[in-house]
């Protein structure tokens, strides 16, 4: 079988500083998952590489693209690479005013990346947004208003829904629940897992809080220092770390 | 008078403006930088407009100004007079005589032929700028036709408004490739610009020149189940009866009484010459606006 998205070699330094080194790996369509680690072990550089906002050093990123096959998205041209952006992937900032248009409302924000694949029904258009703003537990009545009326967690949700609306095929999520309240985190968590389940989605994930990995992902990278230390099952490597940073970390010895 | 270049600008500058033109006539619809100069005026009184009038006016050419659809306004008169003395071009105010026809916020109802040249003043070129402030971004949004924004716009409308509510500067879509901001034209116009005429928009202070070539296609942004309406005030023009032009809706006292005309004025009275009289007719000759 042909994984979804390869990886190989992949490098990203600033000057003389590491981003991350030497990084490989395959994910399947359906997989998700995890890139734990602490703040500064190169987790957001990866994932930035990875979708294509960072142009790494070494290394290629092959994603299996709906008519070519396995394509290296690094040296394939920026037309293409944008176009994969706004059709078969799909990136959640930490941060949801990064990943949100803050002067257009909900509604709007949603139906962008369907009208940027040529929807030109309005009534469709408003149908999806409504029906998917449902599905982040948004109420209809608030599709008019802009993100800046909404608090955090709902801009997060509205975040989510705006790129899940066209169905991509891979979603990169930097700290989805990062910004917010522990209590709002759990039902965001709770919304993503459902998600996760229903659509069958093959994302990854990165984050520094070893609960959202273990209600999430299926798979765990552990870096430290721009490296890779561990990989392996969730429940393998939260249960049962080898690697003496993976256990350091497991064991909330790190918090951070 | 001091001693001007024909047309005030020199013949180094004009050459240059000139090939902007030639650029935007070649790739319809896409935004070419050029070096704005100052000009003795300012502004918002269009001088990219003035700039491309003067790259192209030659001496036998037959001038006219429009602001609204008015000749007489301060903005037209000036405009006028600048070519007049800088250029020693011929001025009319008769769209049919006029070569070259600089204009802001309309486009004449009479229609336009091979001969002429209409020139455009632009405040805002970029059509993206709305939802997308930075200038990288919709350069690079342009060249690789990601215009999935223009219609967020026209959603927005639609969601606010119940209908697109956009009624000037209404996007357009040039050949089938570059989104286009026609001017803040009213959309009634829009249809128009596919013309026979010669099409050029100058942006001063923006530093753009845009151009539409001669019979090109120009479709205005819609959806499927709001489709664009080039729409106007339903009402016949008070003062000459036309029914199929663009009107200005004048209040005439102060009781509330209102009087719609014709904002093209040289069309309005070269219908009333002809005799036609609208619902308030003011018979020929008798008015003094
Ligand atoms: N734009 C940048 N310029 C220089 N160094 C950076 C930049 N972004 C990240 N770094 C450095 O790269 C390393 C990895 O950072 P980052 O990928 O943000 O880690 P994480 O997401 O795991 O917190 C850190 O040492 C960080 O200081
Ligand atoms: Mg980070």
């Amino acid at each position: 079988m042909t994984p979804l998205l390869k990886v190989e070699g992949l490098s990203k330094f600033y000057g003389q500083r590491i981003g991350c080194s030497n990084i490989s790996f395959d994910l399947y369509a359906g997989e998700v998952m995890g890139i734990v680690g602490e703040s500064g072990s190169g987790k957001s550089t990866l994932l930035n590489c990875l979708a294509g906002h960072l142009t790494p050093d070494t290394g290629a990123v092959r994603f299996d693209t709906r008519t070519d096959g396995l394509r290296d998205t690094v040296t394939m041209s920026e037309p293409e690479r944008r176009m994969l952006s706004r059709t078969d992937w799909a990136f959640v900032h930490q941060h949801p005013r990064d990943g949100l248009r803050m002067n257009v409302s909900a509604g709007g924000n949603v139906g962008e990346r369907l009208m940027a694949v040529g929807s030109r029904h309005y009534g469709q258009i408003r149908e999806a947004a409504t029906d998917w703003l449902g599905r982040v537990e948004i109420n209809e009545d608030r599709i008019d208003d802009r993100p800046t009326a909404f608090s955090g967690g709902m801009q997060q949700r509205l975040q989510i829904a705006r790129n899940l609306v066209t169905g991509p095929r891979l979603v990169f999520m930097d700290e989805p629940t990062g910004g917010l309240d522990v209590s709002v985190q759990a039902r965001l968590l709770d919304l993503l897992r459902g998600l996760v389940r229903e659509m069958g989605l093959s994302a990854i994930i990165v984050t520094h809080d070893l609960a959202v990995v273990r209600l999430l992902a299926d798979r765990l990278m552990v870096m430290k220092d721009g490296h890779v230390v561990e990989t392996g099952l969730t429940d393998q490597v939260l249960d049962d770390p080898q690697h003496a940073y993976s256990q350091l970390l497991v064991s909330s010895v790190l918090q951070v | 008078m001091t001693e001007y270049n024909f047309a005030y600008l020199d013949e180094q500058t004009k050459r240059m403006i000139r090939r902007a033109i030639l650029k935007g006539l070649a790739i319809p619809g896409y935004q070419v930088p050029f070096a704005s100069r100052e000009m003795p005026m300012p502004y918002g009184w269009g001088t990219g407009g003035v700039q491309v009038s003067a790259a192209v006016l030659i001496p036998d050419d037959t001038f006219k100004v429009i602001d609204q659809g008015a000749d007489d306004t301060t903005n037209a008169v000036s405009i006028r007079r600048f070519f007049e003395k800088t250029a020693g071009v011929a001025v009319t105010e008769a769209t049919r005589q006029a070569t070259v026809i600089q204009t802001r916020h309309r486009i004449p109802e009479e229609a336009l032929t091979e001969n002429q040249i209409l020139v455009y003043q632009v405040p805002i070129p970029e059509p993206l700028r709305f939802l997308e402030p930075s200038e990288v971004e919709t350069r690079k949004m342009h060249s690789l036709e990601e215009y999935g924004l223009m219609h967020v716009k026209l959603y927005e409308d639609i969601s606010k408004h119940g209908a697109i509510a956009t009624a000037y500067a209404y996007p357009v879509k040039v050949e089938g490739r570059y989104v286009m901001d026609p001017s803040p034209i009213p959309k009634f116009d829009n249809p128009k610009l596919e013309m026979a005429a010669i099409q050029i928009f100058g942006a001063g202070r923006e530093q753009r020149i845009y151009a539409l070539p001669p019979y090109t296609q120009v479709v205005s942004l819609d959806f499927d189940d709001y489709p664009f309406e080039a729409s106007k005030a339903d009402h016949a023009c008070d003062v000459c009866g036309a029914e199929d032009s663009y009107l200005d809706e004048l209040i005439v006292d102060d009781k509330g009484g209102r009087l719609f005309m014709c904002s093209d004025t040289d069309f309005c009275s070269s219908r009333r010459r002809e005799g036609h009289v609208g619902a308030q007719g003011i018979p020929y000759g008798e008015d003094a606006a």
